[in-house]
């Protein structure tokens, strides 16, 4: 096989990890603080293209603000959903916060597709990332290097802040013990409603990252949701380096299976995962005993 | 300072609580002692807004803490040290240390901390689920004397550790107590219970069957063994 082929499609992995990477992320920190499995969060990701598609439609803001404005909006659309929704179930069984989640989920695709059709709209590259860049063997093209070098900044900027200041160590405290954080004089409640809009602009960043590459459409979350739950169950429930490791493995993974046949490259996700969870339960990154 | 009146606890339909009533003074230290079971960890639990099911008064100095959410009752100057600890594994031993709030003014500076237990110093950049079991209990409780708070309500802090070590602790209470810290402990151990506590209330199927004083306990130390079924 032909080196150059074989380093696009590593690269083709690693822009597919990308998204996996910031999708899982953002769903590792949900889940991890407030027990929500945020069935939503495909469809954020669409609203964040979405939105980036209306900036540049309506308002005529490119690409570059709307990777900032875009997640902002959605994210505090994000942050409506929790206090006026997602807060009233906190004290029922989790089951009713997923429901409610999957019930978002459709709301928000229906609607979206009400208004814009079922039709993908294109959204152009930014200019100065339309050409390729030379790598040697081969020549690819300069938004997809982009992505991968700027959704790994993001999740190196997620791990700084989670790992090395005060904010993340209430985060990681009350990802192990809710409980006892509260007793421990921490209002665990009042930094809830930040967590979940901060996991849902990385959803809507990730969908404005996308939309120059995949037609902006109301059902472009459902199809990736899917395989991000996959990849957060490979990279440990709520774990947030696992969350990124497996993101980025799960990526290279399905592509180089794409080699031997581009239709099993979403079937390896899944075997990698019933793997895991065969193997280690807790996932890659995830302790014993939250399995 | 703290009292407690008419506590009652529910888990489902099963009563764990029935009208416990009892006082911490100012300096003192308590002790619950009771078998397992008896409703222990649940009095605390229910102290620290955790257990929900239930009914009864808590003040501190006055103040009604019942409406009050875990982290104000913590603010408002109780220290918690848990059955199991409560040691983060994802934090650093420092990090378990600086998490909770500075609340009273008798809260210990760090290197005070340190100072007072220096295999925390030690292993300060270590996981939290590095450290031996008689190191995470002096990590918990060192955490509840840093955050300042003014009745530590320690569960059950001798279970698991070795006979040296509990020696450790109860100096370690000892010398709390002659600085004017209000301790309540729940304690299974009656030994250890009798050599550091003021006042005992004997806890049995959730409720307080006798109280004694440190002299009568020591004069009727093997009844109350039998009691206790040890």
């Amino acid at each position: 096989m032909d080196l150059g082929y074989l380093s696009v499609l590593l690269f083709n992995g690693l822009v597919n990890g990308a998204f996996y990477a910031l999708l899982s992320l953002g769903l590792a920190i949900i889940f991890g603080v407030m027990r929500v499995v945020n069935f939503a969060h495909g469809a954020f990701y669409m609203l964040g293209a979405f939105a980036a598609y209306l900036l540049l439609q309506q308002a005529g803001i490119p690409f570059w603000p709307a990777l900032l404005i875009a997640p902002l909006a959605v994210g505090l659309g994000g942050a409506v959903c929790e206090r006026l929704l997602l807060r009233r179930l906190y004290t029922l069984d989790p089951l009713y916060s997923f429901l409610l989640t999957f019930g978002l989920t459709i709301f928000i695709q229906d609607a979206m597709r009400l208004r814009f059709g079922i039709q993908g709209q294109p959204y152009p590259l930014p200019g100065e990332l339309a050409s390729s860049v030379s790598l040697g063997l081969v020549s690819y093209p300069a938004y997809r290097l982009f992505v991968i070098a700027f959704s790994l900044a993001v999740c190196v900027a997620v791990w700084y802040v989670i790992e090395r200041t005060r904010l993340g160590m209430v985060v990681r405290a009350a990802t192990e013990r809710t409980e006892l954080t509260r007793a421990l004089g921490i209002d665990v409640d009042r930094w809830i409603t930040g967590v979940f809009a901060f996991g849902i602009a990385l959803a809507a960043l990730a969908g404005v990252l996308a939309a120059p590459m995949r037609n902006v459409s109301p059902l472009m979350g459902s199809e990736l949701i899917i395989l991000t739950f996959a990849v957060v169950v490979i990279g440990g429930l709520g774990s947030i380096a696992g969350a990124v490791a497996a993101g980025f493995l799960a990526g290279l993974l399905a592509s180089v299976g794409a080699i031997f046949d581009p239709a099993i490259e979403n079937v390896i996700v899944f075997a990698l995962m019933a793997v895991i969870l065969l193997v280690r339960p807790a996932g890659l990154f995830g302790s014993q005993e939250a399995a | 300072m703290l009292e407690v009146r008419g506590l009652s606890a529910w888990y489902g339909q099963a009563q764990a609580l029935r009208d416990v009533g009892f006082d911490v003074r100012e300096g003192e230290l308590i002790t619950l002692v009771g078998r397992n079971g008896a409703g222990k960890s649940t009095t605390l639990r229910c102290l620290m807004g955790l257990h929900r099911h239930m009914e009864g008064r808590v003040t501190l100095d006055g103040r009604d803490l019942a409406a009050l959410p875990p982290h104000k009752r913590a603010r408002a100057g109780l220290g918690y040290v848990p059955d199991d600890r409560g040691i983060y594994a994802s934090l650093t031993v420092e990090e378990n240390l600086l998490l909770p709030p500075q609340i009273g003014p008798t809260r210990w500076p760090l290197d005070r901390v340190y100072r007072a237990f220096p295999v925390l110093r030690e292993r300060r950049a270590h996981s939290g689920a590095k450290l031996s079991g008689g190191e995470q209990q002096a990590l918990s409780i060192a955490r509840a004397l840093r955050m300042g708070a003014r009745v530590l309500l320690l569960d059950e802090p001798t279970e698991g550790l070795a006979p040296v070590l509990v020696r450790q602790l109860r100096e370690m209470l000892l010398d709390a107590k002659r600085e004017g810290l209000t301790m309540l402990l729940v304690e299974q151990n009656l030994r250890f219970a009798t050599a550091v506590a003021d006042r005992h209330y004997l806890l049995a199927q959730g409720t307080i069957v006798e109280t004694l004083d440190a002299t009568e306990i020591v004069a009727r130390e093997s009844e109350l063994l039998r009691h206790l079924g040890v």
